[in-house]
């Protein structure tokens, strides 16, 4: 450990002994996320400010990992809190009644659809994350292939192997495409669409943020992932550009929640109180272009101005209860079937 | 009457009361090696696997869950994919690792040192690292793009040469120790009846390494099977079983069907076990007590010769693992790629900077420490105690069971069992501890096979005649066979460092704030689109196992010297 850790640790032990005789000690929150690592230290710097006497240890990976460790330590929960997982995920815990409600002061300053709608909300939303097409104009230039504006572009002969897509059996984000064209189309014209889109399928990854990854590296031309991803991509030097089809984009929200039966429940509260603050969405702005609380955004590079009316009315409980079946579906019409050149 | 039954009866009667007391401390060696394995893996996976006859809600409903993953339109494919790539990469990494093998012990070739060390290459880097030099030099953009005639990497073509790179050093490393004990007098008689060469290969060496040879096939089968990583980065829609699991409980947290495609898994494992069980009748101990050691002779055209044979090998190791060092210093592939030593400033990057590299290190050495004498010592009693039959073999069959576990299903059994509230166990959880005995675990049976591939060519009789002259058995074990196997203990040391920097599947649900792992570290870097810091933090992870590695070989030289003069003679 390096002597600046150890030094931050003796003088939160000096403080912990200072503010022992409070009613709240000062306490650790063992706090799971999904969130970038370089956000991590911000926000908790930032709610460290606040309350110096809480120390947040962070336990971070990708949001499948994360779910499913979370689901598994079900009959003895190790964290906390979340603080930046899918909505969609916490959802699922909600179900499984892993959730402890918690109506954090303030809370009716977010947008509507950033919160559990129950009288007590279980979640609360940070900010939204939404589908993008990442194109790479380097490669697209070699291939003569024009820019796509909308979804329905995609199905051009065209673009015949050279797009790439999540598979949403293994990826949430591959979910979320399917769902909102889904809920977009209506479920008929929605299957239809992908059928057309599959013909210009070059292959279906297994996470999220590959085929973005894939475009920026130009082993694919087109590849429909997140936003977020594309414009980091983009700003570390990759000739992408952020396509935002124009028919509307499927999104997520990243929200945070107290996890049922912790010995923290004043801090963790806290912590609910200080997400969904007014400071707390300044923060999460600078890499999300669509934050829960309104007015609050100011425009992000790469994005457009216009995110939010972009964004579909996503029923998210209608795709939760769904998931099951379009998953079978999607499998019996895309994944039995041989790679298609 | 053979010798040792002379032996034994020699011991009768009077020294009753001492071989008494011995079987006593066999026995509860071998009880402690059976309560370990059993709670470092029998009952997590029963935690876990039991889940594949429980619905959702926890209810038994038969199975039920099979049939549903069975009437899956994807499930035929998967099975026969994942038996394809097995069988092509088990052929393909038997036929070279024997090769090497026998150019390594068999002759008197140049280089040796360099040459096994960089034949080891590909084991002391993570699996990330060739999957990143495949896609720079195969993928669309790749430099060598054209040498796959218009086909793609990523798919069946990507997934086999990846994972036959990855298992080349495991299969490697078995036949290295069943070539290396063997019986000279063999050799003399075959030269002095002017057998031909090819005539000795196939009549004395290949029967005397026949155990080594099942078990390396069985363990490079295993491992492409259950491996998880070729596959889900350069697979592309290739669907596997491995990836099934994947599907099921990363994208979609049904660990119902995770624990069915486990059990379908684990099918290979017990095929494995019965398969051993068999050879091992069969096998008889070459290393006898009168045995001389074989030192291979010079001779010019067969070391030449087999020094051309290993240079593809080596060539293709330095070519894939050269290009993901280099990919280490570019600045942003293909596009910029002006090199700097950038992304080598871990403090700036995800996943716990040079804090996680520090914890690797920690947890790969108490693994290589407590596992390899725990290993050894548990195969000790496994192949050299007699009697107690069903107790060995039931040692001998947990050990088996890792090798066919998927590190995903290893990590998450240990969250169900481990954390469970009335585990007396649960305070392990979230600590080093618990991540030091995954990791036993998860590599238990390659190491558990070098040691009984080793212990089998020791001949039973030292044991016999030490039991004669009341030598009690550890003492036997202490002076005779541990200085004998040492090079084998060696191996299974750094083979046990080693994977435990490298290994992720199964440590990834288990690490917690303060035990950050370097590996991990690496996927999220990659996850991230930081694919440069990804390449470089494991470049210095395959650094740091060359450098413990060279470390080993300069330390044990002498350690060597002093116990295996045998060898040379």
């Amino acid at each position: 450990m390096t002597n600046k850790a150890t030094f931050t640790k003796l003088a939160l032990a000096t403080l912990m002994s200072a503010t022992a005789l409070s009613a709240h000690a000062g306490s650790e929150l063992t706090v799971y996320t999904a969130l970038e690592a370089e956000d991590l230290k911000r926000y908790a710097a930032a709610f460290n400010k606040k309350h110096p006497d809480i120390k947040i240890n962070w336990v971070r990976d990708s949001t499948g990992i994360v779910t499913a460790k979370l689901l598994a330590e079900k009959e003895n929960p190790q964290a906390d809190a979340v603080w930046g997982l899918a909505a969609t995920s916490l959802l699922v815990l909600k179900g499984e009644q892993m959730l402890q409600p918690y109506k954090p002061a303030g809370v009716e300053k977010l947008s509507k659809k950033f919160y559990d709608q129950d009288a007590t909300p279980s979640w609360v939303g940070m900010d939204a994350w939404m589908a993008a097409v990442c194109f790479n104009t380097v490669e697209a230039k070699k291939h003569n292939l024009p820019k796509p504006t909308s979804w329905e572009d995609l199905t051009k002969p065209v673009y015949q192997g050279h797009i790439v897509m999540p598979n949403p059996n293994s990826s949430g984000t591959g979910f979320l495409d399917v769902s909102s064209w889904l809920q977009m189309f209506g479920e008929e014209n929605g299957w239809q669409y992908m059928d057309r889109l599959h013909n210009n399928i070059a292959r279906y990854t297994h996470s999220g943020s590959k085929p973005c990854k894939l475009a920026a590296a130009g082993e694919a031309p087109i590849g429909i992932s997140f936003a977020f991803r594309g414009a980091k991509l983009k700003k570390k030097g990759a000739p992408l550009d952020l396509v935002f089809p124009k028919e509307g984009l499927g999104w997520d929200m990243e929200a945070s929640a107290i996890v049922k039966g912790t010995d923290n429940l004043d801090a963790a509260k806290k912590l609910m109180d200080f997400s969904i603050s007014e400071e707390a969405n300044r923060l999460y702005n600078k890499g999300y272009a669509v934050v829960a609380m309104p007015g609050i955004a100011k425009p992000v590079q790469y994005f457009p101005e216009n995110a939010a009316e972009l964004m579909i009315d996503n029923n998210f409980e209608w795709a939760a209860s769904n998931r099951t079946e379009i998953l079978k579906q999607w499998q019996t019409r895309y994944d039995s079937k041989s790679d298609p050149k | 009457m053979s010798s040792r039954s002379i032996a034994m009866n020699a011991v009768g009667g009077a020294s009753r009361r001492f071989l008494h007391k011995d079987q006593w401390v066999q026995a509860a060696g071998l009880l402690i090696a059976a309560a370990f394995l059993l709670v470092a893996m029998v009952l997590p996976l029963y935690a876990i696997l039991s889940k594949s006859v429980q619905n959702k809600a926890g209810d038994f409903v038969g199975l039920e869950n099979f049939i549903a993953y069975a009437s899956s339109p994807s499930l035929f494919d998967s099975v026969l994919n994942s038996l394809f790539i097995a069988s092509l990469t088990t052929v393909i990494v038997i036929t070279l690792a024997l090769l090497a093998a026998y150019a390594l012990t068999r002759s008197c070739m140049p280089f040796k040192g360099v040459i096994r060390l960089l034949m080891m290459g590909p084991i002391f880097a993570p699996s990330l690292l060739p999957a990143i030099s495949l896609v720079y030099l195969f993928g669309n953009q790749g430099f060598l793009k054209s040498w796959l005639f218009g086909e793609s990497i990523y798919g069946p073509i990507g997934i086999v040469i990846s994972l036959s790179f990855w298992c080349f050093p495991h299969a490697l490393m078995i036949l290295i120790t069943a070539l290396s004990n063997t019986d000279a007098r063999l050799y003399e008689s075959a030269k002095a009846l002017r057998t031909s060469g090819w005539r000795t290969f196939f009549t004395v060496t290949l029967p005397s390494i026949k155990y080594g040879l099942i078990s390396a096939s069985f363990v490079v089968f295993t491992l492409v099977i259950t491996d998880f990583g070729a596959p889900k980065v350069i697979g592309g829609q290739y669907d596997v079983l491995a990836t099934d699991i994947y599907k099921q409980v990363i994208g979609q947290q049904n660990f119902q069907m995770g624990a069915v495609v486990s059990v379908i898994l684990l099918l290979p494992a017990m095929l494995a076990f019965a398969a051993d069980r068999w050879v091992q009748k069969k096998q008889v101990a070459l290393v006898t007590s009168r045995a001389q050691p074989y030192r291979a002779e010079p001779n010019r055209r067969k070391d030449v010769s087999m020094l051309a044979l290993c240079l593809p090998i080596i060539a293709i190791v330095i070519g894939v693992l050269g290009t993901a060092v280099y990919a280490s210093f570019v600045t942003f592939w293909p596009y910029n790629l002006s090199l700097s030593l950038n992304n080598y400033q871990f403090d700036l990057m995800d996943g716990g900077g040079w804090d996680a590299y520090f914890n690797s290190i920690e947890m790969a050495f108490y693994t290589a420490l407590f596992g390899s004498f725990l290993i050894f010592t548990n195969a000790y009693l496994v192949e050299k105690v007699q009697g107690m039959r069903a107790l060995r073999g039931l040692v001998h069959l947990f050990a088996m069971i890792p090798l066919a576990v998927p590190g995903l299903v290893l990590g998450l059994a240990y969250i169900f069992f481990f954390n469970a509230p009335n585990n007396p166990l649960n305070s392990l959880y979230g600590t080093m501890g618990i991540l030091v005995i995954c990791t036993i675990a998860h590599y238990y049976t390659v190491c558990h096979l070098t040691s009984i591939t080793a212990l089998k060519q020791i001949d039973k009789e030292f044991e016999a005649v030490s039991a004669s002259l009341k030598v009690p058995f550890y003492q036997t074990f202490l002076r005779v066979t541990l200085p004998l196997c040492l090079p084998a203990l060696l191996e299974v040391g750094i083979y046990l460092f080693v994977n435990a920097v490298n290994t992720v599947s199964a440590v990834v649900f288990l690490y917690s704030a303060n035990t950050t792992l370097a590996s991990v570290s690496i996927l999220n870097m990659d996850d991230a689109g930081d694919i440069a810091p990804a390449a470089a933090m494991g470049v210095l992870l395959m650094l740091t196992c060359m450098g413990v590695k060279l470390l080993h070989w300069l330390l044990s030289r002498q350690l060597i010297n002093n116990t295996q003069a045998w060898r040379k003679a």
